[in-house]
């Protein structure tokens, strides 16, 4: 007797998902599936909408990191202009994206995962969460607070506000930065710099204890995919493709993002709302890639800043060629966030940051745009078709949790079979199925769910639809 | 008007005496005292037509809602412009223009410059109790400068105004009835088509919302001006005589 067990809603993730195991007749996990079970529309919504309105219609998919939409929307109206932008408005809209890497890794670290992390995955799941952490850990509790609030900061000192500011524009940024903004932004860097780094040694300093999750949290050969700079370091907003197979050889090198059709094709599953990119020439799942912090470190030859560049050598010392498990996604998102520190100060401190050319004003030149950079969680991609008078015909958005779709859903069956088993279901097996999607930390929409409801619940089905057990929380 | 036959009436405005000419709007005179009551067809410069009902106060003696804009006082009128029935209703009818078509605060070019959305927010409407019609309208973008989103259209007819009163060009005009009325440009042709159209873009800056804009700016940007209207409309005057 096949049976199937359902984790419906998955808690601190951002958005709407469920997950289902099934298990076969001797109560051993067969297969999981994870599931988008909400549906958006906004490809659709957007047609016959003037372009110009798209950076701040696509915002609106996310509340975590809006900014990463807005820059990959202007950016593909900057490609239906068919100019470049001014040098200052590319470095200023570089720091914004900095800025939220920093304050979604922040959140996705201290607000999501360290519950797991320093409080244990079978924790109890009354306080498994960031006010048991600011408990049991109030420093660095406090710390990953206001790491996340320096990163909204900076937001909010360039364009005036924290959530979907509309000071990214096609063609440029709206406003110039004030010389009082810059020093206010670069007075608030160093710490923290300090805190990513303090935090950093503090989970090394505790990565032991988690060989058993290290081994089965979605470690298993894939490719990676990310963008980097002409010369091979760490690049946000504005690069190259480059995928690198699971033995670290490069496979595609300074690909323009532009063709990424020609590289990447998308599948869809009638059990989730999600699609499945995979890599066109290994075809439909082989295909299978990556992206993201952990991605990101695995493809560059350096960070191109000077503590992240060591802090990435004694990452490169787990293993040989890339880092395979999932798990590691944590030591990446702590790495990066010292780099978007590091890599900010340097921007900031550009003689050109303060120059009031940051705008480039053109109609339309092309019916066809793309936009491509680096989110928080991975490659975002943005491509519009406009008719002749600049409205909307189609929208294509490939967002990075979407191209870690294939890996998470191989991750989930992987932490499932190790950890569940049917005879005695316990709580903490199901939190660490929860935790890997934790560590791929998708965005799946524009909500958080709500911290201490912890709503979770487990059934179990027979084939024929029977409830045969059930397990409450919450 | 010659001093000698202007007629001095007395009134009173939310119990402040006042007077002023016969022939005058409680709208006008009310704001000549500097007391506020919400407009949105209404634009100094443009004849009021009493369309959107806004403006609406109570004359004591009168059970009805009086539109400010296009009722003129008389000797010994009395009346309230803030109470809660007003209120209620003003914020009712923001609600209704607000569900019949798609107003997106977030996403408009005139987010932060929307009068609409400014009137909204003093009179405290934080949600919209009526279901929404949902209605996708075409966006007309074939104008080379200028461009018509009727999603964002109140039907105000301030644009029919200024361009039939001010410019003479009379391009805008009402297409239909109640609630499927529509703003079109000569005889429901393109805007770029239109013929009659001198692109002078008077409609566009007396547009109270994001319905009428100039192309090339970005969400939140388009702030509008209106400060030539009064003036165009003095000089004008004063060619006349």
């Amino acid at each position: 007797m096949t049976r199937q067990i359902k984790i419906d809603p998955i808690t601190r993730i951002e958005g709407h998902a469920k997950i289902s195991i099934h298990l076969d007749e001797q109560g051993f996990v067969d297969n999981a599936y994870f599931h988008v079970t909400q549906f958006r529309g906004f490809e659709k919504f957007a047609e016959g909408r003037p372009f110009y309105e798209m950076p701040s219609l696509m915002a609106r998919t996310c509340g975590i990191c809006p900014v990463a939409h807005l820059i990959a929307g202007a950016k593909a109206c900057d490609d239906l202009f068919a100019v470049q932008i001014p040098r200052t408005a590319r470095n200023l809209r570089r720091v914004m994206n900095l800025a939220q890497i920093m304050q979604s890794h922040a959140l996705s670290f201290f607000y999501l995962s360290s519950p797991d992390l320093l409080l244990g995955m079978d924790a109890d799941p009354e306080t498994r969460n960031i006010f048991g952490v600011l408990k049991e850990f109030p420093q660095l509790g406090k710390e990953g607070i206001r790491l996340r609030q320096i990163g909204q900061q900076i937001i909010e000192s360039l364009g005036s506000k924290r959530i979907h500011p509309s000071w990214v524009v096609p063609g440029g940024v709206n406003a110039p930065l004030t010389e009082e903004h810059r020093d206010e932004i670069l007075s608030h860097l160093p710490e923290a710099k300090q805190i990513a780094v303090k935090t950093l040694e503090f989970f090394k300093s505790r990565i032991d204890q988690f060989q058993p999750e290290i081994k089965t949290f979605g470690n298993f050969p894939s490719l990676f995919m990310g963008l980097i700079d002409s010369e091979g370091n760490l690049e946000h907003y504005n690069g190259l493709l480059r995928i690198v197979d699971s033995a670290g050889n490069i496979i595609v090198d300074n690909y323009d993002t532009l063709k990424y059709f020609d590289l990447i094709d998308e599948a869809a599953e009638p059990w989730t709302y999600m699609k499945f990119p995979y890599y066109k020439d290994m075809g439909y799942p082989q295909g299978m890639y990556r992206v993201g912090p952990l991605a990101r470190l695995n493809i560059i030859d350096d960070c191109g800043t000077e503590v992240a560049d060591k802090e990435l050598k004694e990452f490169r010392e787990i293993s040989k060629g890339p880092v395979l498990s999932s798990f590691y996604y944590h030591w990446a998102r702590l790495i990066e966030i010292i780099f978007s520190a590091e890599r900010m100060e340097q921007l900031l401190l550009d003689s050109d940051i303060l120059s009031k050319h940051v705008r480039a004003h053109a109609e339309p030149n092309s019916f066809d745009g793309i936009g491509v950079t680096e989110a928080p969680r991975g490659t975002l991609i943005h491509h519009y078709r406009i008719d002749e008078n600049g409205l909307i015909k189609w929208v294509n958005l490939i967002i990075a949790t979407g191209h870690n779709n294939l890996t998470m859903n191989r991750a989930i069956t992987q932490v499932a079979k190790n950890f569940v088993h049917s005879d005695n279901l316990q709580e903490g097996m199901l939190n660490r199925v929860e935790a890997i999607i934790r560590a791929f930390d998708p965005c799946l929409s524009c909500s958080t769910h709500a911290v201490g409801q912890m709503a979770m619940r487990v059934q179990l089905f027979s084939p024929d639809g029977e409830l045969l057990d059930e397990l409450k929380r919450g | 008007m010659s001093p000698q036959t202007v007629k001095i009436k007395t009134l009173k405005i939310d119990g402040i005496d006042l007077s002023a000419r016969g022939g005058e709007t409680i709208l006008k005179v009310a704001q000549e005292n500097g007391i506020w009551i919400p407009t949105l067809c209404n634009l100094d410069g443009l004849s009021p037509v009493g369309a959107c009902r806004l403006c609406i106060v109570e004359i004591a003696g009168s059970p009805k809602v009086h539109p400010a804009c296009v009722t003129e006082i008389y000797e010994g009128m009395e009346v309230i412009t803030q109470s809660e029935r007003l209120n209620r209703y003003r914020r009712m009818i923001i609600e209704l223009l607000y569900s019949e078509r798609a107003h997106i605060c977030a996403v408009c070019v005139s987010n932060g410059h929307c009068e609409l959305q400014s009137l909204a927010k003093v009179l405290g409407v934080t949600s919209i109790r009526f279901p929404h019609l949902i209605e996708n309208h075409r966006v007309d973008a074939s104008h080379d400068r200028f461009l018509k989103d009727d999603n964002r259209c109140v039907l105000c007819g301030r644009c029919v105004r200024v361009c039939h009163e001010i410019e003479g060009a009379h391009t805008w005009d009402f297409m239909g009835r109640g609630i499927t009325s529509m703003m079109i440009t000569d005889l429901n042709q393109p805007w770029g088509e239109s013929e009659s159209c001198t692109r002078c873009g008077k409609c566009v800056h007396v547009c109270p919302t994001g319905a009428l804009i100039e192309k090339g700016v970005s969400v939140a940007e388009m702030a509008k001006r209106r400060q030539f209207l009064p003036y165009l409309k003095m000089m004008r005057e004063g060619e006349n005589k």
